[in-house]
């Protein structure tokens, strides 16, 4: 699959208002080809995964700047789950290194902490999207 | 002087009458060889008068340093309330509260919406028993407190009101700025309950019960910080918080309200970021154009109101969470700049603010470092020291220039009023496009490598995950937090809850009534801040953002 037909849903969960991040990430990747929808922000899982669905999203990014990232992340891997959606979830944002084990283990596909590259965004959602077609 | 333009004798002469009246500090105005220096340097505009480009007070640093205002909360309010006797207890000179996220967009820590954010980016506050806590053996009437809370900030000044009054302090004692400034929410910080309009009502009600009640409290700090957080360049953040500031005093004027009684106690907010003479040019501009506006096309004549006073954060948004500890080093170079601006008190980040809120040891380094910019440069023995150096004056004209042309455009939008513009502006996705595109110009240029950033895109041996000492807040802090809260609803008398809910959303449907005594009344009953912002929500609406990116 290439790159132009990747449908990627970007989102803020929760109350985090901090968007700088989210809407540069955006740009990279839609500067990269794929299709970005940006649900903006104070959505909540429920609003996400109705979004995935009716977009047939590829892959979805939630970006975090609260610390809340522990809490939220498992909860979204687990309503894509209750959903029977098989779609990576990428988070970046504010993610301590010790805290990445953490959300791989709990469902999570990657994480992008501050810093990350426009390449090293577009692989990591590519990879995400690439490593689910494989299972 | 000052407001006469110093058109009635010699400039010089007229300071030096003024600077004789000051009361300086006790100590050597000298070089650390032992060089005496003059309190200024320079022959045609002196610091204190008009338009106060190199300053607002003829003395300026030799009267008084900048406060040294530490932001800090986290966790439970008794957590806050050991961190602000800590600040106090090493020199500290003002409280400035964090609150966290369920708090700033008006949820209790009861609300799903606050599941994973109770305690984490500030305190938690629900009724006013934890305002009681925040603030406990601190006595009110000395300290000055800020609070950085915008959407809610009606509810949470009408607590600290309360707490004072439990405390025998009356409001016309207390001393402090709320943020409150509600326009840049729409713009960058995305911190708003309410759509504009009615919001601006809610701060023009506070700006009137301030003025006749409050007279040492500061009912608005317009805010660009914020924008230049958001992505904005120095130049955005200089026209578009001028701009709101415009926008505040069109909407008091148009209230009803005299310019020189409310103008005088607004005061500013900005960033101070890593370019060294573009921050000192936009500081320098920021008060320039102030009082020209307030002045001749505001009518100001009371210079108070025509002062630019301004508080200053180090930029967080340069911080790294590559090598940390080379952010000390960032934030010294903002802080000199903030200090040759003529900053009236400064915020110092931490160096791990990247990764976490601060450490204990990390905001002590912080504060310890405008220490060192106070007391041990000397550049607070001269006032505006840089003011005369052709690039310094080149850039203060060149923000000054950028920032007319923003004010235009938004006149053009507005019909010719600052405040329509900007409604205009929020409306239109232009605030948000601009700073955007400002953003992510700057990310293409570091990932292009055309702009070096220490530590990520260059230069990044030497970086030691392994060894972070981080702040972590437990999931106690949410679970204490909600037994406290359900503990409080069982005990209050909820009849009388009920009631001054209904007296809420009375006055605000009537824009005659001025809404901060019924929200006093409110708190007074623990009613929580969630359950007000309803009462006002069920006849104002909520605000929802148009996803652009």
């Amino acid at each position: 699959m290439s790159d132009q037909q990747y449908r990627v849903i970007l989102a803020k969960l929760g109350l985090d208002g901090h968007d700088r991040g989210i809407k540069v990430v955006a740009r990279i990747l839609r500067d990269a080809g794929m299709e970005v929808i940006y649900l903006g922000l104070r959505q909540t899982t429920g609003s996400i995964i109705a979004a995935a669905e009716e977009e047939d999203a590829d892959a979805i990014g939630l970006s975090m700047h609260n610390a809340g990232h522990l809490t939220l992340g498992p909860k979204m891997t687990a309503s894509l789950n209750d959903a029977r959606l098989d779609i990576p979830l990428i988070i970046g944002g504010i993610v301590p290194d010790e805290d990445i084990e953490e959300l791989l283990e709990s469902g999570v596909a990657a994480v992008l902490g501050p810093g990350a590259s426009a390449e090293e965004v577009v692989s990591t959602v590519r990879d995400a999207i690439s490593a689910r077609d494989e299972t | 002087m000052g407001t006469e333009e110093s058109s009635n004798g010699n400039p010089q002469e007229m300071w030096q009458l003024e600077y004789n009246k000051a009361k300086l500090r006790d100590i050597p105005f000298e070089t650390m060889s032992g060089v005496p220096v003059d309190p200024v340097y320079g022959d045609d505009l002196f610091p204190g008068q008009y338009p106060y480009t190199r300053g607002i007070y003829p003395s300026m640093y030799r009267s008084r340093l900048w406060t040294m205002r530490m932001f800090a909360g986290f966790g439970t309010a008794e957590d806050t309330n050991l961190r602000f006797k800590e600040l106090l207890r090493n020199g500290g000179t003002g409280l400035s509260t964090a609150f966290d996220m369920p708090t700033l967009m008006g949820r209790d820590s009861d609300s799903e919406w606050s599941l994973g954010e109770v305690g984490r980016a500030g305190v938690a506050i629900d009724t006013l028993s934890d305002m009681e806590d925040l603030f406990a053996d601190i006595d009110l009437s000395k300290v000055s407190t800020s609070m950085t809370i915008n959407g809610p900030a009606a509810t949470l000044l009408a607590m600290y009101v309360a707490v004072a009054e439990q405390n025998n302090v009356a409001p016309d004692e207390l001393a402090g700025t709320i943020q409150n400034d509600i326009l840049k929410e729409y713009q960058a910080q995305k911190e708003y309950i309410y759509p504009p309009r009615p919001s601006m009502r809610i701060i023009t009600d506070m700006v009137k019960y301030t003025t006749n009640e409050m007279p040492k409290w500061h009912p608005i700090s317009i805010s660009g910080y914020h924008i230049r957080e958001a992505g904005s360049t120095a130049a955005q953040e200089l026209a578009f918080t001028l701009a709101n500031g415009f926008a505040y005093v069109e909407a008091a004027i148009a209230a009803g309200q005299n310019v020189d009684d409310f103008g005088r106690r607004l005061s500013f907010f900005f960033n101070s970021h890593s370019d060294f003479f573009e921050e000192i040019g936009k500081f320098r501009a920021a008060r320039r154009i102030w009082a020209r506006w307030m002045k001749e096309r505001y009518g100001a004549t009371d210079e108070r109101a025509m002062f630019c006073r301004f508080h200053t954060q180090t930029a967080g948004v340069s911080l790294t969470a590559q090598q940390p500890e080379i952010n000390i080093a960032r934030v010294g170079i903002q802080a000199l700049a903030a200090a040759l601006g003529g900053t009236q008190s400064l915020h110092t980040d931490s160096f791990d603010e990247a990764l976490a809120l601060p450490t204990e040891d990390a905001a002590r380094i912080a504060l310890r470092t405008q220490q060192i910019v106070a007391h041990e440069t000397g550049v607070a023995n001269v006032a505006d020291p840089l003011g005369g150096a052709p690039y310094v004056e080149w850039m203060t004209d060149e923000m000054e220039r950028q920032a007319e042309a923003i004010f235009a455009h938004l006149e053009e939008i507005g019909d010719g009023s600052i405040l329509e513009g900007t409604f205009a502006g929020i409306e239109n996705g232009y605030f948000v496009g601009e700073i955007a595109d400002a953003a992510y110009r700057f990310e293409r240029e570091v990932n292009a490598g055309r702009r070096i950033i220490v530590g990520v895109n260059d230069f990044t041996e030497g970086d030691n995950p392994e060894d972070r000492n981080l702040l972590r807040i437990g999931a106690e802090t949410e679970e204490y937090q909600l037994k406290r809260l359900e503990d409080i609803k069982s005990q209050r008398n909820q009849d009388q809850v009920d009631a001054a809910l209904r007296v809420i959303a009375e006055v605000a449907s009537d824009a005659t009534r001025n809404l901060m005594p019924a929200i006093i009344d409110a708190v007074k009953t623990y009613a929580t801040e969630e359950e007000i912002s309803a009462a006002m929500e069920s006849v104002f609406g909520t605000y929802v953002e148009r996803a652009i990116v």
